[in-house]
């Protein structure tokens, strides 16, 4: 293939490095140096895509993050799928494999193309709001095709092979691009000594100097680029990050960069290398130099392909050694704008007119014009453009001074390449980002940075000021009052300013709607914002349907609502609905910037974040002797418990049947670990624990343990565990293994903010511990194999005490105390004995058939007894009383502890709360789903009053029969009674209401 | 993301630190069995929703475990000041003084 856009000499590119890539299934070849889009061009590739709307052929317009048509789906493979890449922002690389996104069933013949002809009337703005929303059932019909015809990219299907990660920056002063007022800004700060960040966005540093022709310094401005870079890179306290934007700029100067590492070498990162980062910068002071966006001017069929900015012509030409087209119009309100018609004649390609709107400009540039002899048309504008998949030719009329309407005779004139030249849009989107409103300067018709919120300054272009004197002079300045402000020293007076020649210009045209010789409505459609395909004409309708606010104008249109988020179009869509409003632009106002700048790839987002390193995960001592005999696990907070022990050939049932018979019938184990412990010593330890439990603490003696409920300001229980006391002054409380953390803080919270005179100090000590239950009636037997230091009789060792002796020779704390209603032994050991102590209590269990059982078999064995397990049959609107565990209140005690107040409160009081019950279904063998709801007449008419909700069922093998807990409004008073439980299928099941004591109410198998 | 100031490590530090606890100098009444409803309500669940300054409990939750309090202003999210439990704020919140 030929490039035959490209120049033979010239251009930023590598001439010796060919490099083939494919577009659309063809192939093509670029050079080094070059974007995709750069490359396309050069080939001469018009079309890269169909609009979102009225799927119009759409062409390359600009070269950077402004770029609206050129959005591409990236990827060799289907793991390296990209979506979203603009071809302006994206380098070549041998072997790239690109697709245009938008075009069903393809971008050279599309078949909305025609709908869109036609359709185009039918598609005014809110016209899916008006069209697809009923009937409501046709939505998923509409859908498929609404989403297949936009086609903004896809997902890939395979997971992703490369790594992303992020790295934490701290910065004195970070500054925000590198173009002239950056690099000044930052070469000052960085010799005051202060560490230093810049950030550009493109693979080179320069910005808009690597296009120029101007001089700094004396020399050619890329040469002054490349000097000051090698004296920024030669600078300890300098990071130098191209490829990288700056995408958020987050509270408390937080900024979050996105640096793309490999997406210009290959289609996969190279072995071993990161492919994208994200920088987490906080930076002391920021100098916003991110430069400016040049407005394209709105006229008829201006989305034809071979209409772009000037300034991207430029661009093309004097970087990419490209130039798009033969014949050139071009359009201008500002001196800026002319540069494109020079380059583009130095290349040696002809100019068919220059069109000035302005009506007697006479600059610099205009001078230049007449020593060039090229055709200058003032006072007149491009009203309208013709052709059919890329520009053929222009019609030209007069227009007034103020641009509002034609004055003269439309005619025509023929060319290829529309170059548009409408002012600069300063880049506030970062300002913006930090709650900031942007200020409109009517001097140069532009919204600017508002006054700082955080320690921010702005320089060069995004605060105005074009020329480029006045960036370098504003760089240098700002970059020094960074440094200041952050505490380095920098003689002001001795400020070493790059010197530009200054050029005299003639004042700039606000121009943001070209007159047609018909009503906007009626005249070719003049497009506003070009990825969502919104008209000039559309938000005209908006404003005159009433929506007034730029909010709504922009969500009723979807101005601004691409992936691009109107960088071209949305200061005239503002200026646009301004003026058919009767308002000034200012008091229209503008809509928000928000992050990201760019969009960011998920990978990028996700970082090292994923997989393994998703979440860390807890394990116990235990935990591997788990996995060895097949051990499910379940997730409790980052806790992997175990959740049962299937033998081989046995369903998750049969499983838990077994283990709950062998505890009943012989001895079973569970490994408690994860269970929060937070010890708790000092002088009022004791007075503390009456004040957060509801329960009485005062005489609870050394050796004993108690059960306790803690409830929250509101009388609701929000957590529950054994505490014992060691000593007078010492007890350990658990807690429930996801509650541990939030238990320790709100302990935390009352001796800190309300009690601090109390003398008491809390510790985790959750890991420290590896706790093994062994529950059933040869528990006793098995542990007096290993200890022979505590007296385990009935009478010497009771129920709720506990011991400290060795087990298996290890020390040990021994807590009789039962979550099964079985005679049992909570054994806790220092961790790292956990495993061993474990093993030998295995050794000696097999003549008592020592079952291990999980977290399902603890529910079902508990449920049997009527436990309860805060947060599954608590939900944060439950009292103790609700509970019928009105025995665990003391309201006796002389503190009013926490929970006593709320618990007194009217609603808490009244008749008929959900209270908690057993249930057992009528058809023992149907074990009602958790979360069905109770209803008295399952035939009563939608919608039913519901009574309660089940929070815990199962299937009890010891009872042979399902048993279930759940709350009954007043169910306490309706013991024997029946409710029904209607299922999603429409079956009803029937269930009797009881004491949710199933088994052994009177604990005597405890009590052995 | 906040940079917060530890005022009992006496170092700024990420946000990810820390937890929010709401609306600082809530305190508990002192005899709460005495509290009408209404006055019991007012305590648990009325809580003020300035734009403007604001002074607010956090705890350095994955740091030193101490409750302090913060003066922010919620529409900026600049932090005027963070002081322990038990001192006044310096910058108030009235509009008055």
């Amino acid at each position: 293939m030929t490039q035959k856009n490209r120049l033979q000499s010239g251009g930023r590119i590598d001439r010796t490095r060919p490099l083939p890539f494919e577009y659309n299934g063809k192939r093509y070849t670029g050079f080094a140096g070059d974007t995709l889009a750069s490359a396309l061009l050069a080939n001469g590739v018009d079309l890269v895509g169909r609009s979102f709307k009225y799927s119009r052929p759409r062409g390359i317009v600009a070269a950077g993050a402004d770029e609206p048509n050129a959005i591409m789906q990236l990827g060799a493979s289907e793991a390296t799928q990209v979506p979203n890449v603009r071809a302006t922002q994206q380098e070549l690389y041998e072997g790239l494999v690109a697709h245009s996104t938008n075009g069903w069933p393809s971008t050279e013949f599309d078949l909305m193309g025609y709908l869109g002809k036609v359709g185009g009337r039918m598609m005014p703005p809110g016209f899916y709001y008006k069209t697809f929303m009923y009937p409501q059932a046709m939505w998923d019909t509409y859908e498929k095709y609404i989403r297949k015809a936009a086609g903004l990219g896809r997902s890939p299907l395979e997971n992703d092979p490369d790594r992303y990660d992020h790295v934490n920056q701290h910065a004195d002063v970070m500054v925000v691009g590198g173009g002239p007022s950056g690099l000044s800004a930052a070469l000052v700060a960085a010799r005051s000594g202060a560490r230093v960040i810049l950030a550009d966005e493109q693979a080179e540093f320069g910005g808009m100097l690597l296009h120029s022709d101007e001089q700094i310094d004396g020399v050619a401005a890329v040469e002054w680029v490349a000097d000051r870079v090698r004296a920024l890179g030669e600078m300890d306290n300098v990071l130098l990050l191209p490829r990288s934007t700056v995408n958020g700029y987050h509270d408390h100067n937080f900024l979050t960069i996105h640096q793309r590492l490999s997406d210009h070498l290959s289609d996969r990162a190279p072995q071993g290398q990161v492919r994208q980062r994200i920088h987490r910068v906080r930076a002391r002071w920021v100098v916003l130099a991110s430069g400016a966006i040049e407005r394209p001017l709105v006229y008829g069929n201006n989305d034809l392909p071979g209409c772009m900015l000037a300034s991207a012509v430029s661009t093309y030409i004097k970087r990419y050694a490209v130039v798009p087209g033969q014949r050139l119009v071009l359009m201008t309100t500002n001196d800026y704008g002319y540069r494109a018609a020079f380059d583009w004649q130095d290349a040696g390609h002809a100019i068919a007119a220059i069109v000035d709107t302005r009506t007697n400009p006479d600059g610099e540039a205009v001078s230049m014009v007449r020593d060039r002899g090229l055709n200058l048309i003032t006072g007149a504008a491009v009203i309208e453009v013709t052709g059919g998949n890329r520009v053929s030719g222009v019609v030209i009329a007069d227009i007034d001074e103020g641009g509002g309407r034609v004055t003269g005779k439309p005619y025509s004139l023929a060319c290829d390449t529309v170059a548009s030249a409408g002012g600069w849009s300063p880049t506030v989107h970062l300002s913006c980002h930090t709650g900031s409103r942007p200020e409109w300067r009517d001097d140069i018709a532009a919204f600017v940075p508002g006054k700082g919120v955080q320690q921010q300054l702005v320089a060069g272009a995004v605060n105005g000021s074009y020329a480029l004197a006045a960036c370098l002079e504003e760089g240098a300045r700002q970059g020094a009052q960074a440094a200041i402000n952050a505490g380095f020293e920098v003689d002001l007076e001795q400020l070493p300013i790059p010197s530009a020649r200054n050029v005299e210009e003639w004042p700039a045209m606000p121009l943001f709607h070209v007159p047609h010789t018909k009503p906007t409505s009626r005249a070719p459609k003049q497009f506003v914002d070009y990825q969502t395909d919104v008209t000039a004409a559309a938000v005209e309708l908006a404003t005159r349907e009433g929506f007034e606010s730029i909010e709504h104008v922009k969500r009723y249109t979807a101005m601004g609502f691409g992936t691009d988020q109107g960088k071209l179009g949305n200061i005239n869509g503002m200026a646009i609905a301004a003026k058919s409003m009767n308002k000034s632009i200012p008091e229209t106002g503008t809509t928000i910037f928000r992050p990201n700048y760019t969009p960011v790839t998920f990978g990028a987002i996700a970082g090292r974040h994923c997989n393994e390193l998703f979440d860390p995960k807890r394990l116990t001592a235990m935990h591997g002797w788990h996995q060895q005999h097949g051990a499910k696990f379940e997730d409790v907070g980052q806790w992997k418990r175990a959740w049962y022990f299937p033998q081989p050939g046995e369903s998750m049932r049969q499983a838990l049947d077994r283990e709950c018979r062998a505890t009943r019938e012989s001895v079973g184990i569970m490994d408690a670990s994860t269970l929060g412990k937070i010890d708790i010593q000092g002088r009022d330890a004791r007075e503390f624990l009456g004040r957060v439990y509801s329960n009485a603490w005062a005489k609870l003696g050394v050796g004993k343990c108690r059960y306790g409920l803690m409830c929250g300001e509101d009388g609701m229980v929000f957590d529950d565990g054994v505490t014992s006391c060691l000593a007078e002054d010492h007890f350990l409380m658990t807690t429930t293994t996801g509650g541990a953390a939030h238990v320790l803080e709100w302990l935390e919270l009352y001796h800190q903010t309300e009690w601090p005179e109390l003398e008491v100090y809390f510790n985790t000590v959750t890991d420290h511990w590896a706790t093994m239950s062994i529950a059933g009636p040869r528990s006793r037997e098995l542990l007096a194999e290993l200890t022979d230091d505590i007296d385990l009789g009935r009478d010497a060792f009771n129920f709720m005490e506990w011991r400290s002796g060795t087990v298996a020779g290890v020390p040990a704390r021994i807590f009789r105390i039962s979550f099964t209603g079985e005679l049992s032994f909570e054994i806790n050991v220092q961790a790292n004995y956990g495993l061993y102590v474990w093993e030998k209590l295995f050794e000696h269990g097999k003549k008592y058939n020592l079952t291990p059982y999980g977290t399902e078999t603890m529910h079902i064995l508990r449920a049997e007894k009527g436990f309860i397990i805060a947060g599954q049959d608590t939900d944060g609107s439950v009292t103790p009383l609700d509970l019928g565990m009105g025995w665990c209140v003391a309201n006796q005690k002389p503190f009013s502890y926490i929970g006593k107040r709320g618990m007194a409160r009217e609603d808490c009081v009244k008749p008929q709360r959900k209270q908690l019950v057993g249930l057992k279904s009528r058809d023992p063998q149907v074990v009602i789903p958790e979360g069905s709801q109770a209803v008295d007449d399952p035939n009563q008419p939608l919608p039913m009053r519901m009574l309660g909700h089940v929070t815990s069922s199962y299937y009890s093998a010891n009872l042979e029969r399902s048993i279930a807990m759940g709350f009954v409004r007043g169910g306490h008073d309706r013991m024997g009674d029946t409710v029904y439980y209607p299922q999603a299928d429409g079956t009803v099941i029937e269930a009797e209401i009881c004491s949710p004591i199933f088994l052994d109410p009177k604990g005597e198998r405890q009590n052995v | 993301m906040f940079h917060i100031y530890c005022p009992y490590c006496e170092e700024h530090r990420e946000e990810e630190e820390f937890h929010a606890k709401g609306q600082a100098h809530i305190a508990r009444p002192p005899a709460p069995d005495d509290c009408s409803d209404r006055e019991w309500g007012e305590f648990l669940y009325f809580r003020d929703n300035p734009r403007g300054l604001h002074h607010e409990l956090w705890v350095h939750a994955a740091g030193c475990r101490k409750f302090f309090n913060i003066t922010r202003d919620t529409q900026t999210y600049e932090i005027r000041e963070t002081y322990k439990i038990g001192d006044q704020p310096a910058v108030s919140t009235n509009p008055d003084q």
